[in-house]
C-alpha cells in the first residue's frame, strides 16, 4: 500500500500543501514547531477520521481559516484510493472515498491500515495498566470486529456490578449472579482473545528487539491475567463481600496487564532511555506485522521524532530494518537531516527528504 | 431574567411548560401567549384536564398499565386470553403489542428494567407481584417482550429464576428486531411476527 501523494489546505499550521511522495522513505525534517509532526499527522488523519495529539477538530483547523481540507491519493492492492476529508467550523466532517461520502466514519477505518511510533509511546511503559491494555485492544479490535463489542458488553457488566456493589437496598444474590454470569461470559472471551494474541505476538516483538540491539540484552513480553489459574465465576462469586467493602470489583480482565522486563526486572525500573525506546519500537513494529498478515498489505509506517534517544547504531539498524522489503512506505519526522542524508543513499531505495520550515515545505 | 416578562404570572406559566421534555423557552412562551387568547372555559378545561389527569389516575391492580377502573378493560376482557401473560417495560410498549392486534393474552406492566447504575433494583419494579400472579391464577405461559439491552437480558433472566420454581412455560418474543432495538420503535408488523413467532426462553440464548 501506498499515499502516492497528498494535498493539505489549513491543517494545524499547513497553510497549503501538495507533495508527492515516492514509494520507500519520505523525511519530514525541521525543526520543533514547524511542522513536521503535523505533517504526519495530516496522514494519520486520513487512515483513522481524527487527530492523533488533538481529538477537538476545530482546533486542528489553521487558526485564521474557516476550513480543512485534506485529500490522499494512495494504490491499494490493485486499486488507486482517493480519499477527501473536508472539515467546516461548526459541521459534521466529511469523508469520502472516491468522491462517495461514507454515511459513517467506522466505515473507512480499517480501510488504510496504519502505525504510528510517536514519543507519545513512551506511556506503554511509564504509566498504568491501562495504557497496556489499550494497547492489546487496539490491536485485537483491528482484525476481531467483535472483539471491541465484547469489550463494550464487558465494562458494561462490570459497571453494573460495581454499581450493585454500592447499593445497601439490594443484596439479592440472584442480582449479581446475573451480572457476573455476563461479566464471566464477556470476560473469558477478551482473555482468550488476548492470550492468543500475545502468543502470536511475542516472537515478532522479540525478532525485532534483538535484531536492533543486536542480542545485547534479554528482554521479556508477558500476558499477566487473573484469570491464567482460576474462573473469575468462581473468583467474584468468593470475593462478593470482600468487594462490597472496597466498593469495586477486584477481579476480571480490567486488570489484565502486559509485564514488560529486562533481564529479571521490570523495564519500567531500569531500562535506560535508549533501551525503553527500542522497547517500544520492537513492539510497535510488532504490531506492523501483526496488520500486514490481518489485511493483507503492507501498512503505513510514521515515525514521529522516534530518534531522538538512540545510538546512532541503533538509529542505524531500525532503519535497515525498516528499510527492507518486510516493510512498505514509510514517512519520517526528524529535527536533523544530517543522518538521513547519509544513510538514505546507502539503502538504495526511493526516497525523499523534505525540509519544514514554518508550516511550509520546501 | 424577570425583565424579561412583563409580568410573573407570565413568567411562571413559561417556566412549567419549559419544564416539559423536549419544550425551550421560546416554544414555551408561544404556547403559553396561545393560551392566552382561548376563552377562560378552554383554558380552565386544559389545565383541569391534568390536574384530574394527575389526581384521578389508576394503575391496573392486575397488570399496571394505566386505567380508568381498578382492572383495566384488557384484564377484564373476557374475551383475551387470560392464561398468557406478556411482560413488559412501561406502558408504551403495550400500547405497541396492542397496535399489531396479533396478541390476544394479558399483560404485565414491570415499570422498568433493572440498573443498578441508575438505582433500579427487582423491589422498585413489579416482578413480585408477577410472580404472584403465575402462582395464585392459572396462568399457563409467561411471555418476555423487554428490549435486547443488557439490562432487558438481565431482567428476563431474573424473572426467569424467578419462575421457573413454578415450572410455567416461559417464551420471549422472536426478535426480528436489531439488538438495543427498543419495542416501541418496532414497526407493527415485525413485532406482531415476533410475538407470534415466540420461542422458549432456555433456548433463546443459545
Ligand atoms: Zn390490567
Amino acid at each position: 500500500m501506498r499515499l502516492n501523494s497528498i494535498s493539505i489546505l489549513n491543517y494545524k499550521n499547513i497553510a497549503q500543501a501538495d507533495l508527492e511522495f515516492p514509494a520507500k522513505i519520505n523525511c519530514f525534517v525541521g525543526n520543533n514547531g514547524m511542522g513536521k509532526t503535523n505533517l504526519l499527522d495530516a496522514i494519520y488523519y486520513l487512515s483513522f477520521c481524527k487527530s492523533h495529539s488533538n481529538s477537538v477538530d476545530s482546533q486542528n483547523i489553521k487558526h485564521d481559516a474557516d476550513f480543512l481540507m485534506l485529500q490522499g491519493k494512495y494504490s491499494l492492492r490493485e486499486n488507486e484510493e482517493e480519499i477527501y476529508c473536508g472539515i467546516k467550523r461548526r459541521q459534521k466532517k466529511q469523508f469520502k472515498r472516491n468522491k462517495k461520502e461514507y454515511p459513517r466514519l467506522a466505515d473507512h477505518i480499517g480501510l488504510l491500515p496504519l502505525v504510528l511510533i510517536s514519543p507519545k509511546d513512551d506511556g506503554l511503559i511509564a504509566e498504568g495498566s491501562d495504557e497496556r491494555r489499550k494497547f492489546m485492544d487496539g490491536v485485537i479490535s483491528q482484525y476481531n470486529s467483535q472483539y471491541l463489542n465484547a469489550l463494550m458488553q464487558y465494562n458494561h457488566a462490570l459497571k453494573q456490578r460495581n454499581a450493585l456493589l454500592k447499593n445497601e437496598m439490594m443484596t439479592d444474590a440472584t442480582l449479581f449472579e446475573i451480572w457476573e454470569e455476563q461479566m464471566v461470559m464477556y470476560g473469558n472471551y477478551i482473555y482468550g482473545e488476548r492470550k492468543q494474541f500475545v502468543e502470536r505476538f511475542i516472537p515478532l516483538f522479540q525478532q525485532n528487539y534483538s535484531f536492533i540491539s543486536e542480542d545485547k540484552e534479554l528482554v521479556g513480553l508477558e500476558y499477566k491475567s487473573q484469570l491464567h489459574d482460576a474462573s473469575l465465576a468462581e473468583k467474584l462469586v468468593k470475593n462478593r463481600e470482600r468487594d462490597r467493602i472496597i466498593g469495586f470489583s477486584m477481579n476480571g480482565i480490567h486488570k489484565d496487564d502486559l509485564e514488560m522486563t529486562l533481564g529479571e526486572h521490570p523495564m519500567k525500573r531500569v531500562g535506560s532511555q535508549g533501551q525503553n525506546k527500542t522497547y517500544l519500537i520492537s513492539l510497535k513494529l510488532a504490531q506492523f506485522s501483526f496488520l500486514k498478515q490481518t489485511h493483507g498489505v503492507k501498512p503505513i509506517l510514521l515515525l514521529d521524532d522516534i530518534f531522538d534517544k538512540l545510538d546512532e547504531k541503533r538509529v542505524t539498524k531500525i532503519v535497515e530494518l525498516v528499510a527492507g522489503d518486510e516493510f512498505g512506505q514509510i514517512f519520517i519526522s526528524d529535527k536533523s537531516s544530517k543522518h538521513w542524508e547519509e544513510i538514505l543513499p546507502r539503502i538504495n531505495q526511493s526516497s525523499r527528504i523534505f525540509k519544514v520550515v514554518d508550516g511550509e515545505i520546501v | 431574567m424577570s425583565q424579561l416578562y412583563s409580568s410573573t404570572l407570565l413568567e411562571n406559566a413559561v417556566n412549567e411548560f419549559a419544564k416539559l421534555p423536549g419544550i425551550g423557552r421560546k416554544t414555551a412562551l408561544r404556547l403559553v401567549l396561545h393560551l392566552l387568547k382561548q376563552s377562560e372555559e378552554d383554558v380552565e378545561l386544559f389545565g383541569n384536564t391534568f390536574i384530574r389527569l394527575r389526581k384521578e389516575i389508576i394503575y391496573c391492580k392486575v397488570c399496571h398499565n394505566i386505567s380508568d377502573t381498578e382492572v383495566c378493560h384488557i384484564c377484564s376482557n373476557p374475551g383475551r386470553d387470560a392464561q398468557t401473560i406478556c411482560v413488559v417495560e412501561n406502558i408504551k410498549d403495550v400500547m405497541a403489542i396492542e397496535n399489531t392486534q396479533q396478541y390476544k393474552g394479558l399483560y404485565h406492566v414491570l415499570g422498568g428494567i433493572i440498573s443498578p447504575m441508575d438505582g433500579v433494583g427487582p423491589n422498585d419494579l413489579e416482578i413480585e407481584s408477577l410472580v404472584k400472579r403465575v402462582q395464585d391464577e392459572e396462568i399457563k405461559e409467561v411471555i418476555l417482550a423487554l428490549s435486547t439491552t443488557m439490562e432487558g437480558d438481565t431482567t428476563n433472566f431474573y424473572i426467569f429464576r424467578k419462575l421457573s420454581p413454578t415450572g410455567i412455560k416461559i417464551t420471549t418474543i422472536a426478535r426480528g428486531i436489531a439488538i438495543g432495538d427498543e419495542l416501541e420503535y418496532a414497526d407493527e408488523v415485525t413485532l406482531g411476527r415476533s410475538i407470534v413467532n415466540r420461542v422458549d426462553f432456555t433456548n433463546s440464548f443459545k
